[in-house]
């Protein structure tokens, strides 16, 4: 186990200043995402351009991982559409869980992810802002949302 | 409460490289580095006269109990009773008869709250609590207001950790039917003055029940002395088996109770006009017991004397100064829980390095806590923080795991320097 996998400079400076991070006013979706086993909560607004992200922020407690994954996050689907989204995910998700994933040049700074595989109890950490920014497009998305 | 008092050193020099010896699993690599268990908390390890006392249950005595003529199934009734009588004496209760074997604690207070809890219990009833309660001494309490319209009170802590007694005290009414608090607190190590609050509540009539989880590895418990009603612990806090636990009830208490889960072994008869229920402490039994974990509890409990629980509690506490003595020393780090009376239970944050972060930065050198809310997330809410790290000591740890401790926080605040 290489801690300095783990924890690489650009996850711990994302950790100590997250971009993009605090409320987003107005926003047109938003969800909470919490993690219950080690307590990590943070919270994805979006505000919308038809079904592209056009602006998005977040906020929330948690690990260096879960911070500075989300951190990354919000950088990279800026401007992109849901089906963007989703198909990067997947690419993120594989990173994060596949021993064979090789780093593809569409994740930038998100392969700096690549180390938490390695981690099996921190994957959580690091998907968590995904689970919830999946959540808050849904929401977006649905006609009878409330958001 | 004198139970966990610091006790005066012993005749004898504890060894505690001589006890680690005794854990066979704590003699490993950890990702390529020596185990340093500090989980204890959690759940102790298994000492070889325990695995060798469920090894020989296993291999020469296994059948079910209280059922058979066969030699087998003598045998096992035999180990299992023996193993309840072997409660009674560690705790020192009246009679075998209040000694329930659980799966843990946690079955234990369930069992109250749904046996005595919804017997007893209605709308203008209240249930004394206090706010540094693991959630097992929480939740079923939640549970039983709901079932029958009681109302749950809490109890007050400070800074410190400490609880707010004469908050506690002043909580108390007439209205109080159940005191439920912890002996000691598993998130910040407090011991909590239970002799006390037994008086007190006793003197408006409630009944109290102790939950001993985090005390019965540190002490010297006697249930008669105490006074309480109810006391649960589990076995495997203890260096014995998991999924055996005790609930003590005074006889009177257990006997009033009704049954809570039905089936075998809890009857007397049984026909479909009438079932009668069968003694105490059976009747509170229902089912194939966990024989080989009794067994096994019994054997921790013979491992624990032979030590001396009053000698463990003081190498303990010399573990727990010199851990807080060190740590207190580290920039950034602050010591959760700092009452003046604490168990071996060492709870810290660490500023700008989260606690799951110290958790893995710890675990990738060999050194095991526990990190996260610790079932007590009233507890951190109170001190404003999602988490704690926590490294908890047992009877085996050295002063090299406290080293070993104190070398891997440093490396924690190299990587989040």
């Amino acid at each position: 186990m290489d801690l300095k996998e783990l924890y690489r400079d650009v996850i711990l400076d994302h950790n100590r200043r997250p971009r993009n991070f605090g409320p987003l006013v107005p926003s047109d979706a938003h969800a909470e995402g919490h993690n219950p086993l080690c307590g990590d909560r943070l919270t994805v607004w979006l505000r919308m351009s038809g079904d592209r992200i056009e602006d998005i922020r977040f906020e929330g407690k948690g690990c260096a991982i879960s911070t500075a994954s989300a951190s990354m996050m919000t950088e990279a689907v800026k401007g992109k559409d849901k089906a963007a989204v989703m198909a990067l995910y997947g690419t993120v998700h594989a990173l994060l869980t596949r021993q064979d994933a090789v780093p593809d040049a569409s994740l930038g700074k998100l392969a700096a992810l690549s180390g938490v595989r390695e981690f099996p109890a921190r994957v959580k950490c690091a998907s968590l802002c995904w689970h919830t920014l999946g959540a808050a497009l849904e929401r977006s998305v649905d006609p009878v949302s409330t958001e | 409460m004198s139970a966990i008092a610091p006790l005066a050193a012993p005749s004898t020099a504890y060894d505690a490289e001589r006890v680690r010896r005794d854990f066979p699993i704590l003699e490993q690599m950890v990702n390529g580095r020596p185990l340093v268990y500090l989980d204890s908390a959690a759940s102790g390890q298994r000492p070889l006269p325990v695995l060798r006392a469920v090894e020989r249950y296993e291999t020469h005595c296994h059948s079910n109990v209280h059922r058979g003529v066969h030699a087998l199934s003598q045998a096992a009734t035999e180990a299992f009773e023996g193993a309840r009588e072997r409660v009674r004496r560690f705790i020192n209760a009246g009679s075998s008869r209040e000694i329930v074997f659980v799966r843990g604690t946690t079955e234990a207070i369930n069992l109250v709250a749904q046996s005595f809890g919804r017997a007893r219990l209605g709308r203008g009833d209240e249930i004394l609590i206090t706010a540094l309660e693991h959630h097992a001494n929480i939740v079923p309490w939640q549970m039983l207001c709901e079932q029958v319209g009681c109302t749950l009170k809490v109890a007050p802590i400070d800074r410190r950790g400490e609880l707010e007694c004469d908050r506690l005290l002043e909580l108390l009414s007439p209205r109080t039917r159940l005191v439920a608090v912890a002996h000691v607190s598993n998130a910040l190590g407090t011991v909590l003055p239970v002799k006390r609050i037994v008086d007190a509540a006793h003197a408006l009539g409630a009944a109290v029940l102790i939950d001993g989880a985090q005390a019965i590895p540190h002490s010297r418990i006697d249930v008669r002395e105490l006074g309480c009603d109810f006391y649960a612990f589990s076995g495997h806090k203890l260096y014995g088996p998991t999924g055996i636990g005790v609930l003590y009830g005074r006889e009177a208490l257990l006997a009033a109770m009704p049954p809570w889960q039905g089936g075998g072994d809890m009857i007397r008869t049984v026909s479909f006009e009438k079932t009668t229920y069968n003694d105490l402490p059976w009747k509170f039994e229902a089912g194939t017991p966990n024989i080989s974990g009794a067994v096994g509890l019994a054997a921790a409990m013979d491992y624990v004397e032979s030590l001396g629980v009053e000698a463990i509690a003081a190498h303990e506490q010399r573990m727990l100064k010199l851990a807080s003595d060190e740590v207190s020393r580290i920039p950034g780090i602050e010591i959760i829980g700092t009452a003046a009376h604490k168990a071996s239970v060492l709870s810290f944050t660490m500023q700008g390095c989260h606690p799951h972060d110290l958790g893995t930065i710890l675990d990738a050198q060999g050194v095991a806590i526990r990190t996260g809310h610790h079932c007590a997330m009233p507890v951190m809410t109170f001190f404003d923080i999602p988490a704690t790290a926590r490294a908890s000591f047992g009877c085996y740890n050295t002063e090299g795991d406290v080293e070993a401790l104190i070398a891997a926080l440093g490396k924690a605040r190299e990587v989040f320097s």
